[in-house]
Protein backbone atom coordinates (compact mmCIF):
# COMPACT_ATOMS: atom_id res chain seq x y z
CA UNK A 1 0.00 0.00 0.00
CA UNK A 2 1.46 3.34 -1.03
CA UNK A 3 1.71 6.07 1.56
CA UNK A 4 2.82 9.26 -0.16
CA UNK A 5 4.82 12.02 1.54
CA UNK A 6 5.71 9.99 4.58
CA UNK A 7 2.48 10.26 6.59
CA UNK A 8 1.91 6.81 8.01
CA UNK A 9 -1.46 5.25 8.52
CA UNK A 10 -0.93 5.26 12.28
CA UNK A 11 -0.70 9.03 12.17
CA UNK A 12 -3.67 9.38 9.88
CA UNK A 13 -6.09 7.45 12.07
CA UNK A 14 -5.97 9.83 15.10
CA UNK A 15 -6.05 12.80 12.74
CA UNK A 16 -9.21 11.45 11.12
CA UNK A 17 -10.83 10.68 14.46
CA UNK A 18 -10.06 14.16 15.79
CA UNK A 19 -11.49 15.75 12.65
CA UNK A 20 -14.70 13.71 12.90
CA UNK A 21 -15.04 14.65 16.58
CA UNK A 22 -14.52 18.32 15.83
CA UNK A 23 -17.15 18.26 13.08
CA UNK A 24 -19.68 16.63 15.38
CA UNK A 25 -19.03 19.11 18.17
CA UNK A 26 -19.24 22.11 15.87
CA UNK A 27 -22.55 20.89 14.54
CA UNK A 28 -23.80 20.42 18.11
CA UNK A 29 -22.78 23.98 18.94
CA UNK A 30 -24.62 25.38 15.92
CA UNK A 31 -27.76 23.38 16.71
CA UNK A 32 -27.62 24.70 20.26
CA UNK A 33 -27.27 28.27 19.02
CA UNK A 34 -30.35 27.87 16.86
CA UNK A 35 -32.55 25.97 19.31
CA UNK A 36 -32.01 27.62 22.69
CA UNK A 37 -34.59 30.14 23.82
CA UNK A 38 -32.90 33.05 25.57
CA UNK A 39 -29.66 34.85 24.86
CA UNK A 40 -28.01 33.71 28.08
CA UNK A 41 -28.64 30.11 27.09
CA UNK A 42 -27.45 30.76 23.56
CA UNK A 43 -24.16 32.14 24.85
CA UNK A 44 -23.01 28.70 25.99
CA UNK A 45 -22.99 26.40 22.93
CA UNK A 46 -20.45 28.43 20.89
CA UNK A 47 -17.91 27.72 23.64
CA UNK A 48 -18.06 24.13 22.42
CA UNK A 49 -16.93 25.22 18.98
CA UNK A 50 -14.41 27.70 20.36
CA UNK A 51 -12.71 25.31 22.73
CA UNK A 52 -13.35 21.68 21.90
CA UNK A 53 -13.50 21.80 18.11
CA UNK A 54 -10.58 24.20 17.86
CA UNK A 55 -8.50 21.99 20.16
CA UNK A 56 -9.38 18.90 18.12
CA UNK A 57 -8.42 20.52 14.82
CA UNK A 58 -5.25 21.97 16.30
CA UNK A 59 -4.15 18.61 17.69
CA UNK A 60 -5.01 16.94 14.39
CA UNK A 61 -2.92 19.41 12.39
CA UNK A 62 -0.04 19.13 14.86
CA UNK A 63 -0.07 15.34 14.55
CA UNK A 64 -0.37 15.48 10.78
CA UNK A 65 2.33 18.05 10.09
CA UNK A 66 4.69 16.57 12.68
CA UNK A 67 4.32 13.21 10.99
CA UNK A 68 4.74 14.73 7.55
CA UNK A 69 7.86 16.76 8.29
CA UNK A 70 9.39 14.24 10.76
CA UNK A 71 9.81 16.98 13.34
CA UNK A 72 7.61 18.70 15.84
CA UNK A 73 5.73 21.52 14.09
CA UNK A 74 3.88 23.51 16.67
CA UNK A 75 2.79 26.61 14.79
CA UNK A 76 -0.87 25.65 15.14
CA UNK A 77 -0.57 26.26 18.88
CA UNK A 78 -0.52 29.97 18.10
CA UNK A 79 -4.13 29.84 16.94
CA UNK A 80 -5.43 27.95 19.94
CA UNK A 81 -3.53 30.17 22.38
CA UNK A 82 -4.89 33.28 20.69
CA UNK A 83 -8.40 31.86 20.62
CA UNK A 84 -8.32 30.94 24.30
CA UNK A 85 -7.20 34.49 25.10
CA UNK A 86 -9.78 36.32 23.02
CA UNK A 87 -12.95 34.24 23.34
CA UNK A 88 -13.59 35.02 27.05
CA UNK A 89 -13.23 38.74 26.32
CA UNK A 90 -15.86 38.59 23.57
CA UNK A 91 -18.15 36.43 25.68
CA UNK A 92 -17.99 38.74 28.68
CA UNK A 93 -18.56 41.82 26.52
CA UNK A 94 -21.60 40.21 24.90
CA UNK A 95 -23.03 39.12 28.26
CA UNK A 96 -22.60 42.63 29.65
CA UNK A 97 -24.25 44.01 26.52
CA UNK A 98 -27.27 41.77 27.01
CA UNK A 99 -27.53 42.70 30.71
CA UNK A 100 -27.20 46.41 29.93
CA UNK A 101 -29.76 46.40 27.14
CA UNK A 102 -32.29 44.44 29.19
CA UNK A 103 -31.87 46.88 32.08
CA UNK A 104 -32.38 49.79 29.72
CA UNK A 105 -35.30 48.09 27.94
CA UNK A 106 -37.50 47.34 30.94
CA UNK A 107 -36.11 48.71 34.19
CA UNK A 108 -37.62 47.51 37.41
CA UNK A 109 -38.78 44.12 36.13
CA UNK A 110 -36.94 41.48 38.07
CA UNK A 111 -35.74 39.40 35.11
CA UNK A 112 -32.13 40.57 35.31
CA UNK A 113 -30.38 41.56 38.52
CA UNK A 114 -29.88 45.29 39.01
CA UNK A 115 -26.55 46.92 38.41
CA UNK A 116 -24.23 46.98 41.35
CA UNK A 117 -22.86 50.37 40.40
CA UNK A 118 -26.04 52.16 41.50
CA UNK A 119 -26.40 51.47 45.18
CA UNK A 120 -28.34 54.71 45.25
CA UNK A 121 -31.39 54.44 42.95
CA UNK A 122 -30.81 56.27 39.62
CA UNK A 123 -33.51 58.90 40.13
CA UNK A 124 -32.07 59.99 43.45
CA UNK A 125 -28.56 60.12 42.07
CA UNK A 126 -29.73 62.25 39.12
CA UNK A 127 -31.35 64.70 41.50
CA UNK A 128 -28.20 64.79 43.53
CA UNK A 129 -26.22 65.49 40.40
CA UNK A 130 -28.53 68.33 39.40
CA UNK A 131 -28.37 69.96 42.81
CA UNK A 132 -24.87 69.60 44.08
CA UNK A 133 -25.55 71.80 47.09
CA UNK A 134 -27.59 69.09 48.81
CA UNK A 135 -24.68 66.72 49.07
CA UNK B 1 -3.75 10.25 1.87
CA UNK B 2 -5.77 7.23 2.88
CA UNK B 3 -9.47 7.08 2.00
CA UNK B 4 -10.28 7.05 5.71
CA UNK B 5 -8.62 10.41 6.32
CA UNK B 6 -10.12 11.82 3.13
CA UNK B 7 -13.60 10.73 4.23
CA UNK B 8 -13.01 12.25 7.66
CA UNK B 9 -11.98 15.55 6.07
CA UNK B 10 -15.06 15.57 3.85
CA UNK B 11 -17.26 14.75 6.84
CA UNK B 12 -15.74 17.50 8.96
CA UNK B 13 -16.11 20.05 6.16
CA UNK B 14 -19.74 19.03 5.61
CA UNK B 15 -20.42 19.43 9.34
CA UNK B 16 -18.78 22.86 9.25
CA UNK B 17 -20.87 23.97 6.30
CA UNK B 18 -24.05 22.80 8.00
CA UNK B 19 -23.04 24.55 11.22
CA UNK B 20 -22.33 27.76 9.31
CA UNK B 21 -25.76 27.52 7.69
CA UNK B 22 -27.37 27.14 11.13
CA UNK B 23 -25.36 30.11 12.40
CA UNK B 24 -26.58 32.06 9.39
CA UNK B 25 -30.14 31.13 10.34
CA UNK B 26 -29.56 32.58 13.81
CA UNK B 27 -27.94 35.62 12.21
CA UNK B 28 -31.05 36.15 10.11
CA UNK B 29 -33.57 35.35 12.83
CA UNK B 30 -31.86 36.65 15.97
CA UNK B 31 -34.22 38.89 17.86
CA UNK B 32 -31.57 41.22 19.27
CA UNK B 33 -28.35 42.67 17.93
CA UNK B 34 -26.15 40.75 20.33
CA UNK B 35 -27.61 37.48 19.02
CA UNK B 36 -26.39 38.46 15.61
CA UNK B 37 -22.96 39.35 16.93
CA UNK B 38 -22.79 35.96 18.65
CA UNK B 39 -23.83 34.15 15.46
CA UNK B 40 -21.21 36.09 13.48
CA UNK B 41 -18.63 35.13 16.10
CA UNK B 42 -19.54 31.46 15.65
CA UNK B 43 -19.46 31.73 11.86
CA UNK B 44 -16.00 33.26 11.65
CA UNK B 45 -14.62 30.71 14.11
CA UNK B 46 -16.03 27.90 11.97
CA UNK B 47 -14.47 29.56 8.93
CA UNK B 48 -11.14 29.47 10.74
CA UNK B 49 -11.63 25.76 11.44
CA UNK B 50 -12.42 25.19 7.76
CA UNK B 51 -9.10 26.79 6.82
CA UNK B 52 -7.23 24.59 9.30
CA UNK B 53 -8.87 21.46 7.90
CA UNK B 54 -8.00 22.60 4.37
CA UNK B 55 -4.39 22.96 5.51
CA UNK B 56 -4.43 19.26 6.33
CA UNK B 57 -6.18 18.46 3.08
CA UNK B 58 -3.72 20.30 0.84
CA UNK B 59 -0.68 19.76 3.11
CA UNK B 60 0.26 23.41 3.06
CA UNK B 61 1.20 25.45 6.11
CA UNK B 62 0.18 28.63 4.29
CA UNK B 63 -3.39 28.22 5.52
CA UNK B 64 -2.37 28.82 9.12
CA UNK B 65 -1.54 32.45 8.50
CA UNK B 66 -4.96 32.95 6.95
CA UNK B 67 -6.60 31.19 9.90
CA UNK B 68 -4.68 33.37 12.34
CA UNK B 69 -5.71 36.52 10.46
CA UNK B 70 -9.34 35.43 10.55
CA UNK B 71 -9.07 34.84 14.30
CA UNK B 72 -7.51 38.27 14.89
CA UNK B 73 -9.94 40.25 12.76
CA UNK B 74 -12.93 38.30 14.01
CA UNK B 75 -12.01 39.06 17.59
CA UNK B 76 -11.48 42.73 16.85
CA UNK B 77 -14.79 43.05 15.01
CA UNK B 78 -16.77 41.16 17.66
CA UNK B 79 -15.23 43.13 20.49
CA UNK B 80 -15.89 46.41 18.65
CA UNK B 81 -19.50 45.46 17.97
CA UNK B 82 -20.11 44.38 21.56
CA UNK B 83 -18.47 47.56 22.85
CA UNK B 84 -20.59 49.66 20.52
CA UNK B 85 -23.78 47.94 21.68
CA UNK B 86 -22.69 48.38 25.28
CA UNK B 87 -21.56 51.99 25.31
CA UNK B 88 -22.73 53.62 22.10
CA UNK B 89 -19.17 54.17 20.89
CA UNK B 90 -16.17 51.98 20.36
CA UNK B 91 -13.29 54.05 21.69
CA UNK B 92 -14.00 56.48 24.49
Amino acid sequence: MMMPAGVSLWAEIPVALLLILSGIFTLTAAIGVVRFKTFFQRMHPPALAFSFSAWCVTLASIIYFSSQDDRLSLHAWLIIIFLSLTVPVTTILLARTELFRRRIGNPGSGEVPPSLSHVVPPVASEQAAEEPGIR
Amino acid sequence: MSPFLFGAIVFALACYVLAMALGLLRLYRGPSAQDRVLAMDLIYTIGMLVLMVLAIRYRSAMYFEAALLIAVFGFVSSAAMAKFLLRGEVIE
